[in-house]
């Protein structure tokens, strides 16, 4: 077990289940040397696996069945027919990994690729290791203690999700698997079937948590697992703000990551959802995340993609009510050996209700984008107005973008409005900044910066930075 | 002529092309530091074109002749074999007769990287910026001569500018880089009266005895407090004549025809680059 291993029930019991051992034997072992982990994971998904993960997380009833049930869909779906090309064999993967079989890596393990970039971006040892999957815990508890201590006592719930499903079983009853179902798609039929980790926050009534809460804060081993399942609930008049992930590259030896995210916003709540993924080139990113937004309440996703050999994920926001508004704020970068295959989804359900999608691509190097996007006008969402505005960059004539936006409306009273450009870095532009002395290099960097900096601008302060940083490191070289 | 013993920027036989077509025809022309010369002529002569030359303009082909920075010991460097950049870090500046504009990029933070290039012309890719305190604090008193409100800092470079704000963003980035050798390209143009008047003493103190400036310009109110010690006249891509203040007074009274009548080959050649240009014009597309 990881040293110094935060003692919640949940990770203590992961190791006594399936060894045979009694849970109080746990202390026998040594966990600090390198003890041989007793369970043996193995590759392949079945029913036994699904079960056995369940068990080991001492489940109750409900969310074993949950996922048996998910693995049956999950068979019986076929793969996406659209986006990328998922060269997976799903039976040579390790769904389930106990935090200190995920630890067993060194760090002369990690690629010389990741560290170089881990020192660009200034991160700090601890986290390096962490984020690099040699460490299983990030240690932050000291940030971490009186930050919770204060949001415990609003009523918050900010915690990893196999906690909750322990600690908080009628919330997660009512919620989980309800915004987005098994039956959705193979991949949230996956997640379903085998997720571990991911966060879960509530926040009640009219309580309007003013800074943003950062996955970072949450210790937990698992955190940040292949098959995350994250689940917000804004309570009526609530808001938050939830930073997922971080900016510095997430490297990991599995090659599948699937998550899957769920929130709901309640009357006149505010939900704001940022993530900055960075994978390394080797992973499948294949997300599912949707909101509910209901009567006069706001959810934004933005959402900036890089990295991983494919990326499928199109955040979605579903206006329920009257007055929902949803946003979608999206950027991908895609270099070489890299397919980003993003976009976004609005669907309205009720009249008045409003969203808005503006999408970023940057494709370099023989790097792939593509904008996958729907806007859907349900019958009866009279005055309903939705913008698409999406724009893409390409570097290099290696380098491709695609456009698909489906409109699907079935009401008359609406107005929905669709723009789309791709273009290319100007010779004119890139003469005029290197006539004032920045190098070509510099001046692509400088105009592929301007050209998402009505996204970033969005972004945490700090989020900001980071995400101009690997905008430099990501254009590095791409000038000969 | 200028005096031996001052560094220079030194043109001779310049012939330069855009798409296979010669635009530039053997030009001449010398500038020491601290001499402001008038360049004149009428459109489409290749004023802009030797501007772009000078700076290294990717579209502008040089076929012949020479572009150096003489010093004052004599040594000369090879403008030519050097990318814009290094032009730039050179000493070497172009205030655009048209500048471009770069959406999201804040004038402060492009400003901030040219200037730290420009007074380190050995910096690398990735190291320090000119501290962000010194940059502001200059940026802030050089915005207050030239009266641009400091909100323009902020503002993308050159987008949603109107005409005059742009030539005197482009007055404020010839302030902060301080360059050995500027070319001004109708940084008078589109300029109200007053701000013109404001351009003009602006660069007058900004040049001062450090500089030496090309004003490329139709108009004379520029030169009022820059008063040129040479005038030159361009026409069908050759300097054709050159002059004192006379010259340029008298061109801007009677215009061309003058020079043209006595120049027929420069004016036949005029002619040539107007048939070329409106035979290369792209036609209509019809949808
Ligand atoms: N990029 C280009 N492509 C095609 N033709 C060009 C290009 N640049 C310049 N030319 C042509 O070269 C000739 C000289 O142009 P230039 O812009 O140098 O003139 P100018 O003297 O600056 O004129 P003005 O006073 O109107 O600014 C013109 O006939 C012009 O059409
Ligand atoms: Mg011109």
């Amino acid at each position: 077990m990881a040293t110094g291993l935060h003692p919640s029930a949940g990770d203590s019991s992961t190791i006594a289940i399936g060894t045979g051992d009694a849970i109080g034997d746990i202390n026998k072992y040594d966990f600090r040397t390198d003890s041989p982990a007793v369970f043996k994971a193995r590759r392949g998904i079945d029913a036994g696996i699904v079960a056995q993960i369940s068990e080991m997380k001492r489940e109750p009833a409900w969310m074993r069945d949950f996922r048996l049930k998910s693995l049956e869909i999950f068979n019986s779906k076929p793969m996406p027919h659209w986006g990328g090309d998922i060269a997976v064999n799903f039976q040579d993967i390790f769904y389930y990994l106990k935090p200190a079989e995920q630890q067993g890596k060194t760090w002369e393990e990690v690629p010389d690729a990741i560290k170089k970039t881990f020192d660009r971006l200034g991160i700090p040892e601890a986290e390096r290791k962490f984020l690099s999957g040699v460490k299983a815990q990030f240690e932050s508890e000291v940030v971490y203690g009186s930050l919770q201590e204060d949001l415990s006592k609003q009523g918050v719930i900010f915690t990893d999700t196999d906690t909750a499903v322990r600690e908080h079983p009628e919330l997660l009853r009512e919620y989980f698997g309800r915004i987005i179902p098994p039956t959705d798609n193979k991949f949230a039929a996956l997640n379903s079937a085998v997720w571990s980790g991911g966060s879960f926050i509530y926040v009640p009534k009219g309580v309007k948590i003013e800074f943003p809460l950062q996955a970072y804060f949450r210790i937990n081993a698992e955190s940040m697992g292949q098959f995350e399942r994250t689940l917000i609930i804004v309570d009526e008049g609530a808001q938050v703000h939830y930073v997922e992930g971080c900016t510095a590259p997430m490297y990991s030896t599995e090659s599948l990551h699937s998550a899957v995210v769920e929130i709901v916003v309640k009357k006149h709540g505010r939900c704001r959802y940022t993530t900055i993924q960075n994978w390394a080139n080797n992973i499948y990113n294949l997300v599912t995340k949707r909101a509910m937004a209901y009567e006069g309440a706001m959810m934004e996703w933005i959402d900036g993609n890089l990295g991983s050999h494919l990326t499928m994920k199109y955040p979605a926001v579903y206006m329920m009510e009257p007055g929902a508004r949803g946003e979608i704020l999206s950027i991908a970068f895609a270099s070489a050996g890299q397919h980003q295959d993003a976009g976004a989804k609005l669907v309205h359900a009720a009249p008045n209700t409003s969203g808005r999608i503006v999408s970023k691509s940057i494709s370099k190097n023989g790097g792939r984008s593509s904008y996958r996007g729907l806007v859907r006008v349900e019958p009866g969402a009279r005055k309903s107005r939705s913008s698409v505005v999406c724009d893409a960059l390409i570097l290099d004539d290696k380098s491709r973008s695609d456009t698909y936006p489906y409109i699907e409306i079935e009401e008359q009273d609406v107005s929905i409005g669709h723009e789309a450009s791709v273009s290319k870095i100007g010779e004119e532009q890139l003469f005029y900044l290197t006539s004032r002395g920045l190098t070509e290099a510099e001046a692509s960097t400088m105009i592929v910066s301007g050209f998402i900096e009505p996204l970033v601008k969005e972004l945490p302060m700090e989020y900001a930075v980071e995400m101009n940083r690997l905008i430099e490191l990501q254009m590095e070289g791409s000038v000969g | 002529m200028t005096a031996p013993g001052q560094e220079k920027l030194v043109i001779s036989g310049l012939h330069a092309a855009v798409d296979g077509q010669e635009i530039l025809k053997g030009v001449d022309l010398e500038i020491g530091r601290g001499e402001i010369h008038a360049l004149m002529g009428p459109n489409g002569s290749g004023k802009s074109t030797l501007g772009y030359c000078i700076m290294g303009h990717p579209s502008y082909e040089v076929t012949a002749g020479s572009i150096e920075l003489v010093e004052a010991d004599g040594t000369r460097h090879d403008l030519l074999a050097m990318e814009p950049d290094q032009r730039a870090r050179a000493g070497v500046f172009l205030a655009f007769q048209r500048p471009m504009s770069i959406p999201g990029v804040r004038l402060a933070d492009f400003l901030r990287h040219a200037v730290t290039n420009v007074r380190n012309p050995d910096r690398k890719e990735g190291q320090e910026l000119m501290p962000m305190r010194d940059f502001r604090s200059e940026l802030k008193a050089k915005m207050a001569d030239l009266s641009i409100d400091t909100e323009f800092a902020r503002r993308y470079v050159n987008d949603g500018f109107s005409g005059g704000e742009m030539k005197r963003a482009e007055i404020l980035q010839l302030a902060m880089l301080r360059p050995k050798f500027a070319i001004l390209d109708e940084t008078d143009s589109g300029l109200d009266a007053d701000a013109v008047r404001l351009a003009s003493q602006s660069i007058a103190r900004i040049g001062g005895a450090e500089m030496g400036i090309l004003i490329i310009t139709h108009h004379e109110q520029l030169l009022e407090h820059n008063i040129p010690l040479r005038t030159h006249v361009m026409l069908g891509g050759r300097i054709v004549e050159s002059g004192g203040p006379e010259l340029a007074a008298e061109l801007h009274k009677r215009g061309y025809e003058r020079i043209r009548a006595a120049y027929p080959e420069a004016a036949a050649a005029e002619r040539s680059l107007q048939d070329a240009a409106t035979s290369n014009a792209p036609h209509p597309v019809t949808a």
